[in-house]
């Protein structure tokens, strides 16, 4: 296609394909411990990173990634401990982050426009060097999920079941919040942070419309974000709109199309076959 | 005598200051069928968490298989079966994935499941009763079949030492009928249980040892005590709400 003959519109695509597919496979799991918005508060604490480093003039990224790393230990630490203050502590370092993230791009020389490609990705502006972090380490993020697939999926369906067979849990749960972090960090690039959570819980949430076990979850969820994905740097390459924006619309939409038509199928059949009698509970209490 | 699988002695814990259990000695020893029974709160579930690692300690100590629990890396060895799966995720997951997971004592975090494990999957599902549901999601289920299914989930590992926490509440009464065929299958092939009951129902006939927990303390250890007044009713059916011992906090499971 004529549009992709651009180096930068190909290296657009590659990595957004690339994450389209990693982010879903972490993703799942963040949905099965029901911390569907993790990504979202790493993101914001992955902003203080980026203003720190255009400050110090080092890698945006680089000092994004050490400063989401940082940011996810310490919720995996709370959550860890589960208190219910936790969620306090989790709010302070939320917007911490982001307050932070604004103030030092403020003090620094960059422009509006360079946190605005942060906060809400700016994938056309990859250069090679982006694209072999983003490949290398969404690779590296695709085959630690993918392997790790029955240890982490005990560990996120039934913690006390997982440490009672001697799993390593608690370093399976730093494993899975430094992922995180990493996946947010390179994400930025292409939907920005204030959208990576999307694309890491948006696919996974379409397909356990229509799936009926983990494995086919996972599957299709990374389908469904490599689709989103690519088509959504499709659309924003054809219609001129913000990829980040577009892939996320994207995903969105097919949410909505598929559990519409879950619904609408699940009705037909509920309509066709007649009601099987409901399996019977002993009863609770003896009524008298 | 047997050799003990679990030495408990003077054993003492606490939730945030409050003590639960003061100075339980308990021991059980290989082939034994011990039930720990007692009122709600009174510390009977909080034993058995003790005794798994899940709670800690602030007196006394918890051996398993001859070694300190906090040593104790054969976990192989032991099937645990909790009160029920968690509030459930929004992930589905089919019967068999969740059984699958019983294997991972055995196999390790690293290697893939072989036949071997396919195998052990596939008969502790037969041995519940639930090898047609394989393919089926857990939340389909109804309350007692997602309890056997944690049943299978424990048994898919062979574990020595069964431990469950009240298998049996609020589970309808083909489910409680397949969980004592299970059990004594289990029991058979010489294994030892430990289980938490409010009512043993028909598990009684399997049940070698009674234990009552009263007050954070054991206050009976022997037969299985008859049951007295109202309770000893046929019709009689208990009524009891499931409250967590532990304030639940809202990033934990």
């Amino acid at each position: 296609m004529d549009l992709f003959q651009y180096d930068f519109m190909l290296r657009a695509l590659v990595g957004a394909l690339v994450i389209g597919l990693a982010a879903p496979a972490l993703g799942i799991y963040l949905v099965q411990r029901r911390l569907a918005l993790i990504g979202d508060g790493i993101g914001h604490v992955a902003l203080t990173g980026v203003g720190a480093g255009l400050l110090l003039n080092r890698s945006p990224v680089l000092v994004a990634v050490i400063a989401a790393t940082l940011g996810a230990i310490v919720i995996e630490l709370v959550r860890s401990r589960g208190r219910t203050s936790g969620d306090l502590a989790l709010a302070l370092l939320f917007y911490g982050g982001i307050a932070g993230g604004v103030m030092l791009v403020g003090l620094s020389d960059a422009s509006n426009a360079s946190l605005n490609a942060y906060l809400f990705g700016s994938l056309t502006t990859t250069s090679p060097a982006d694209l072999t972090t983003i490949a290398v380490l969404g690779v590296a993020i695709l085959v630690t999920m993918l392997v790790l697939r029955p240890a982490l999926f005990a560990v996120c369906h039934d913690e006390e079941y997982a440490r009672v067979s001697g799993l390593p849990v608690r370093a399976l749960n730093m494993l899975i919040a430094v992922t995180t972090a990493v996946t947010v960090t390179i994400a930025m690039r292409a939907v920005g942070v204030l959208l990576i959570s999307a694309l890491m819980v948006v696919p996974v949430a379409t397909a356990q419309q229509v799936t009926r076990g983990f494995r086919t979850t996972m599957a299709a969820a990374m389908a469904l974000g490599l689709l989103a994905a690519g088509g959504g740097v499709l659309v924003a390459a054809t219609a001129d709109t913000a990829p980040g924006a577009s892939v996320v619309l994207l995903a969105i939409a097919s949410f909505l199309v598929v559990a519409l038509a879950a619904a609408g199928w699940r009705a037909l059949r509920r309509h066709r076959t007649p009601h099987p009698a409901p399996a019977t509970e002993p009863p609770e209490v003896v009524l008298r | 005598m047997n050799a003990p699988v679990i030495e408990i002695a003077h054993a003492a814990v606490g939730y945030d200051g409050r003590p639960v259990l003061r100075d339980v000695s308990l021991t059980v020893t290989a082939g034994e069928v011990v039930a720990v029974l007692g009122a709600n709160g009174s510390g009977k579930s909080t034993l058995i968490r003790a005794v798994l690692g899940l709670v800690p300690l602030t007196a006394g100590s918890v051996t398993l298989f001859g070694s300190p629990q906090r040593r104790f890396r054969q976990w192989r060895r032991i099937g645990y079966v909790p009160q029920r799966l968690g509030a459930g995720s929004g992930v589905p997951a089919t019967v068999g994935e969740v059984v699958a997971s019983g294997r991972l004592a055995r196999r390790g975090v690293l290697r893939p499941p072989g036949r071997a494990d396919r195998e052990a999957v596939a008969a502790a599902l037969r041995a519940v009763g639930l090898a047609d549901r394989a393919g089926d999601p857990v939340a389909t289920l109804s309350g007692g079949q997602q309890q056997r299914t944690l049943i299978a989930r424990a048994l898919a590992g062979e574990p020595e030492l069964l431990v469950l926490d009240e298998p049996t509440a609020g589970v309808d009464a083909a489910s409680q009928e397949a969980f004592a065929g299970a059990l004594r299958g289990f029991v058979a092939g010489s294994g030892t249980v430990l289980l938490v009951a409010h009512e043993l129902g028909p598990l009684r006939p399997l049940i070698s040892r009674a234990v009552v927990v009263h007050q954070g303390g054991i206050a009976h250890d022997g037969p299985v005590p008859e049951p007295a007044g109202h309770h000893a009713e046929p019709d009689h059916d208990h009524v009891h709400p499931h409250c967590d011992e532990e304030p639940a906090g809202l990033w934990s499971m």
